[in-house]
C-alpha cells in the first residue's frame, strides 16, 4: 500500500489539511453525546482495514510534514528530547520496536532487513538509507530512541518500571498539549498526572497504575484522549506557549471552521522486553471544525459535548475562552436528532 | 488482559541435572523466535495429557526461565519434581518425551533486576535458582556487580552449583550445603553492604520470610529488597462455585484451585502469575454462603474481610456455596 505523503505546515502558514480519506478515518473519540474521564483502556489489537488501529503503529499522509516540524522543533529546543542513562537498554527496545512495525505494516515505505546484529533500515519516505549494530550507539548517527522517533509520528514517552510505580525517564515530546518533558522528566506517575483535575477523586489513576504495571509484553492497550488547538499547531508546548497562547484570543464567528481544531490524542501502551519499561506512544490527530462537521453525526455529537463539559475540564483544556463562539458554531449542525452510538461516521 | 497468545514449543532435550530437578529445552515449531525477554521472567506452560482414564488433563505451572534472555531460538526450565504434585511437575518429568509439544504464554517480568541499583545480593534456596540464572547471564553481560548465595539440601540434590561457580568463580557464587551443615550468615552479610544494594530472595516461603525480616531489621529500605516465591495453590475441602455470567457451577476439586477448575469448563479467565501475588485474577464475589480462604499476597486485610474479591488463582472457601462475577 502507498501513502500519499503531503506538504504542509504545522506553524507559520499552517497549511496543513485533511484529505477527505483522512477526514473518514479521523479517530473521533466520542461513542456518546457527553465527556467525563474514564480509565476507557482497552486491548490494542487490529481494527478495521484503513482505520487508524489497522496497524499498531499507524503512519498516515501527514507523516512527511510532521517529521519536518519535529526537527525544526528539537532544532529550536534540544531538551524535547531526553533520556536518563539507565535507560539505554529501553532505548534500543523502542527502536526494534517501531522498526519492525512500520517495517511489517508498511513495506512499500519502510525496510528492515537484519544479519545477526549488523541491520539495515531503509525509510523511502525520508530519504534514509542506514546501516548499524544494534546495541552499539556509535554506529548510529543519535541515540537510538531519538534517532528512530525522529521518523516516527507522534511523541513517545518511556516509563521505567521500579518500586510498584512508573518513572518518565526518557521521551522525544514535540507534539504535544501543554506539557513539557524538561519539566516532568524523573516524576513517577501520580507526580506527572497531577495537574489533571477531579480524576484523581474519581480514583482513574490508582486503577490506572495497577493495571499498567501489570502490563505483558505481547499485549498493547491503548485508550484516546482529546483537547482544542486553534490552528493546527503540533507543538503547543509549555516552553512555546508565548507563541500559541495569543492565538485562543483570535477565534471569532467568521474562523471558527477554519481555525478552531479538535485534538485526539491516540496513547498506546507496550511492555518493552529487554528492559522491562513501557513505552508510552501519543499520536496527535488534528481536524479543523470545517472538516468534522462534513460527517454530520459528529457535528451534532460534538456540539452536544463541547455545550455540556465540565467547567474545570473545560478549564484544564484551554477551551473556556473561546468555547461559546465554537458551541455558537456548531450549534448550526445540530438539528437535536438522535446520533447513534459508538463513534463511526455512518 | 491475559487472554493467553501461546506460542507452540517443542522439548528439544531433557536433561536430568539433580535428584529431582530435570532441565528442558523449548524450541519454537513455527520456525520462529521466541520473544526476547529479561533475567527474572517466566512463562507459564500448558501441558495437556490424559489421565489413567483416558480423560483429558491440563495443567498449568509457571516456570522461571533460565536460559540467556538474548538468545532467542530457545527456552530453558528447570522442574523440580515435588513430592505431592498437584500433577504438573509429575507430568513434566514422567510424561513429558523428546519431540512432544507444549504451550508458552509470553514470558511475563514479576521479579525484575534493578537496573538504578548499584550491587545485586541474590539468595537462593534450591529450585529458587532458577530466575537468578537469568538475571545473571544478563548481568555479567553488562559488567553489573553481584553475588550468589545459594543454599540446597545436598551436593547431589542442588541443581547447578558447580556449573555456576565455573562461570562466575567463587568470587561471587558462594555456596551452601545444609547435608554439610553450612548456612549462610545472615547478620554477616545483610550488615556492611553499600548504599544502593539490592537483595533479592527466592526460595520457600520461611526463607523469604526470615531474609527479608533480617534486612528490615538491619535498616535495608523496603523498595531493595525483592522476592518471588513459586506458591503452589493450596489444597482444601472441596467445594461448590456458581459463575453468575456464564450461568453454570461445578465443584472445585481438592487438589484444584478455582482458576484451575474455571480452566477446566473451558472458560478463559483473567490470570498472570497463578500464585496469589500480582492481583491479574481478582475476581468479584456475587455472594456467599460460607468463607473465603483467602490465600494470597495481594488483596488488603480490609479487601479480604470484606468478602467482595478473591484471587482464584490461589484462595479457596470453606461451605455452602460461592457465587463469581464470571
Amino acid at each position: 500500500m502507498s501513502i500519499a505523503f503531503k506538504k504542509e505546515t504545522f506553524r507559520d502558514d499552517f497549511t496543513f489539511r485533511n484529505s477527505p480519506a483522512a477526514i473518514r478515518r479521523f479517530p473521533f473519540p466520542f461513542a456518546e453525546d457527553s465527556y467525563m474521564y474514564a480509565v476507557n483502556i482497552e486491548p490494542h489489537v487490529s481494527g478495521k482495514t484503513g482505520s487508524v488501529f489497522e496497524h499498531p503503529i499507524d503512519v498516515d499522509e501527514h507523516y512527511v510534514g510532521e517529521m519536518e516540524d519535529r526537527a525544526k522543533v528539537l532544532a529550536e529546543d534540544p531538551l524535547r528530547c531526553q533520556a536518563l542513562p539507565h535507560m539505554m537498554p529501553a532505548q534500543w527496545d523502542l527502536l526494534e520496536l517501531l522498526m519492525e512495525s512500520k517495517a511489517k505494516s508498511y513495506p512499500d515505505v519502510f525496510s528492515l532487513t537484519k544479519d545477526g546484529d549488523k541491520w539495515h533500515w531503509v525509510n523511502k519516505a525520508l530519504g534514509i538509507d542506514d546501516k548499524f549494530t544494534f546495541g552499539d550507539t556509535s554506529t548510529l548517527p543519535y541515540e537510538p530512541m531519538e534517532y528512530v522517533t525522529r521518523q516516527s509520528q507522534g511523541d513517545f514517552c518511556i516509563l521505567d518500571q521500579r518500586d510498584n510505580n512508573l518513572w518518565m525517564d526518557a521521551g522525544m515530546v514535540t507534539t504535544q498539549a501543554d506539557w513539557s518533558l524538561d519539566f516532568d522528566i524523573g516524576m513517577n506517575f501520580m507526580e506527572w498526572h497531577g495537574p489533571v483535575p477531579l480524576a484523581h477523586q474519581l480514583g482513574v489513576f490508582e486503577r490506572a497504575l495497577k493495571f499498567m504495571l501489570n502490563l505483558q509484553h505481547g499485549h498493547p492497550v491503548r485508550r484516546f484522549n482529546w483537547t482544542m488547538t486553534i490552528n493546527p499547531r503540533l507543538d503547543t508546548s509549555p516552553e512555546n506557549y508565548h507563541k500559541w497562547g495569543p492565538d485562543r484570543t483570535t477565534v471569532t464567528p467568521e474562523n471558527v471552521g477554519e481555525k478552531v481544531h479538535l485534538r485526539v490524542e491516540l496513547q498506546s501502551f507496550f511492555r518493552l522486553p529487554r528492559s522491562n519499561a513501557i513505552v508510552f506512544p501519543i499520536r496527535c490527530y488534528l481536524i479543523s471544525m470545517q472538516e468534522l462537521v462534513t460527517i454530520p453525526k459528529w457535528g451534532r455529537r460534538f456540539h452536544r459535548v463541547l455545550k455540556g463539559l465540565h467547567p474545570d475540564l473545560a478549564d484544564y483544556k484551554g477551551l473556556t475562552r473561546y468555547r461559546p463562539t465554537v458551541v455558537e458554531w456548531l450549534s448550526q449542525y445540530d438539528d437535536g436528532a438522535p446520533t447513534s452510538p459508538g463513534w463511526d461516521p455512518e | 488482559m491475559t487472554k493467553n497468545v501461546d506460542h507452540e514449543v517443542e522439548v528439544t532435550a531433557i536433561t536430568q541435572v539433580a535428584d529431582t530437578v530435570k532441565r528442558f529445552r523449548l524450541v519454537p515449531v513455527d520456525g520462529k523466535t521466541l520473544p526476547i525477554f529479561s533475567g527474572g521472567s517466566h512463562a507459564v506452560v500448558t501441558m495437556r495429557g490424559t489421565d489413567a482414564g483416558g480423560a483429558p488433563v491440563l495443567y498449568r505451572n509457571p516456570y522461571s526461565l533460565m536460559s540467556s534472555p538474548n538468545d532467542p531460538s530457545y527456552y530453558e526450565i528447570s522442574v523440580l519434581k515435588v513430592l505431592n504434585s498437584r500433577g504438573g511437575s509429575h507430568f513434566m518429568h514422567d510424561r513429558v518425551k523428546v519431540g512432544d509439544r507444549l504451550s508458552l504464554s509470553n514470558p511475563v517480568n514479576l521479579f525484575p533486576v534493578e537496573h538504578l541499583g548499584r550491587k545485586h545480593i541474590f539468595i537462593a534456596g534450591g529450585i529458587g535458582i532458577t530466575p537468578f540464572m537469568a538475571m545473571m547471564d544478563g548481568l555479567a553481560a553488562q559488567g553489573g556487580p553481584f553475588e550468589l548465595h545459594y543454599g540446597f539440601r545436598s551436593r547431589t540434590h542442588g541443581a547447578y552449583w558447580r556449573d555456576l561457580q565455573d562461570r562466575y568463580g567463587e568470587a561471587r557464587v558462594k555456596l551452601y550445603c545444609e547435608g554439610e551443615g553450612q548456612m549462610i550468615d545472615a547478620d554477616q552479610l545483610l550488615e556492611h553492604q553499600p548504599l544502593g544494594t539490592n537483595l533479592y530472595i527466592c526460595g520457600p516461603g520461611a526463607m523469604i520470610a526470615f531474609f527479608t525480616d533480617k534486612a528490615r531489621q538491619a535498616g535495608w529500605p523496603v523498595e531493595n529488597i525483592h522476592s518471588e516465591q513459586f506458591l503452589a495453590p493450596p489444597s482444601g475441602k472441596p467445594f461448590l462455585v456458581k459463575l453468575k455470567k456464564s450461568k453454570i457451577e461445578f465443584m472445585v476439586g481438592e487438589h484444584q484451585s478455582i482458576l484451575e477448575a474455571i480452566e477446566a469448563h473451558d472458560i478463559d479467565a483473567n490470570f498472570l502469575c497463578r500464585g496469589g501475588a500480582c492481583g491479574q485474577c481478582e475476581t468479584a464475589v456475587c455472594g456467599m454462603d460460607g468463607e473465603i480462604q483467602h490465600n494470597d499476597h495481594y488483596l488488603t486485610d480490609d479487601e479480604k474481610q470484606s468478602g467482595k474479591k478473591i484471587m482464584i488463582c490461589v484462595s479457596r472457601f470453606k461451605g455452602g456455596e460461592l457465587v463469581l462475577d464470571l
